[in-house]
């Protein structure tokens, strides 16, 4: 077993250990700040993917304008939310179902894939995938039309979350 | 070094566990962060395909850059509903909010 699966195992235990807390705790805002370790997993993943950028977005925007989002929102929303009541529905035992079948199914699916077991090519000495995933961005023969469509996406999303919630007298 | 289905295995399991959380959680709140997890992992099955596959082809990255951009949008979105929803109807509780059902 080498050094990188062993930080990939105890990356995956927090991960997952995380998630579990996020769906299963009572108090939201605990909720919000086990996502946060959940989304600083997923950034360690992307670095041994070599996917440094990734990296970097994920703490820079899922850490650090998602989650402080979430939190806003908690708070705002929290009176209410003193946890009266039951946290899950009644029938989540049932969704534990559904959800250990759509793992199973993931699973059992992918398994008999070809190409389940891949090993990695080395990544090669010099490649410079942060400068060629800039370049994929902006060239015509590359992304730059889904990447125009994802800004005005996220424009329109954003003057329409204004809107929403603003308060009228 | 990892194989795939490492990445695969786990992804599949954050997916499922964000699953749970959309289905059985009350709070509107909480649904949104189940559908954060569930984000996350296609982020990490898109990222490790792209490592995986052939590291000059940066589609899969793209993918990933377009999936943040889809969440930042929908949980700004999904927020202000919420926020919104709970100014009118003081709950945030998904069941209690039911101005549509007949």
């Amino acid at each position: 077993m080498t050094f990188t699966q062993i930080i990939f195992l105890v990356t995956a235990a927090v991960i997952l250990g995380s998630a579990l807390m996020v769906v299963s705790t009572r108090n939201l805002v605990h909720a919000a700040l086990w996502l946060i370790v959940t989304l600083f997993g997923v950034a360690v993943l992307y670095a041994i993917l070599n996917a440094s950028f990734l990296a970097v977005v994920q703490v820079v925007v899922y850490i650090g304008a998602i989650a402080i989002l979430f939190i806003f929102a908690i708070m705002l929303t929290r009176r209410e939310m003193r946890d009266r009541g039951p946290q899950l529905n009644r029938g989540w035992w049932l969704n534990i179902i559904i959800a250990g079948l759509t793992f199973g199914g993931l699973f059992w699916m992918l398994q008999g894939w070809s190409g389940f077991s891949k090993a990695a090519a080395d990544f090669p000495s010099g490649y410079d995938a942060v400068g060629q995933l800039g370049k994929a961005l902006v060239s015509p023969t590359g992304f730059v039309l889904p990447f125009e469509v994802a800004s005005v996406l996220l424009l329109a999303a954003l003057v329409g979350a204004v809107y929403v919630a603003f308060a009228r007298k | 070094m990892i194989p795939l289905s490492w990445y695969l295995i786990l992804s599949a399991a954050l997916f499922s566990i964000g699953l749970f959380g959309v289905l059985s959680r009350r709070n509107a709140v909480a649904i949104l962060l189940g559908i954060e997890l569930m984000l996350n992992a296609v982020n990490i099955n898109l990222v490790s395909f792209w490592r995986y596959g052939d590291v000059s082809m940066m589609a899969g990255q793209v993918f990933a850059i377009i999936v943040f951009a889809v969440a930042a949008s929908e949980v700004a979105v999904g927020l202000a509903l919420v926020i919104s929803v709970y100014r009118s109807r003081n709950t945030v509780i998904a069941d209690e909010i039911d101005l549509m059902k007949w």
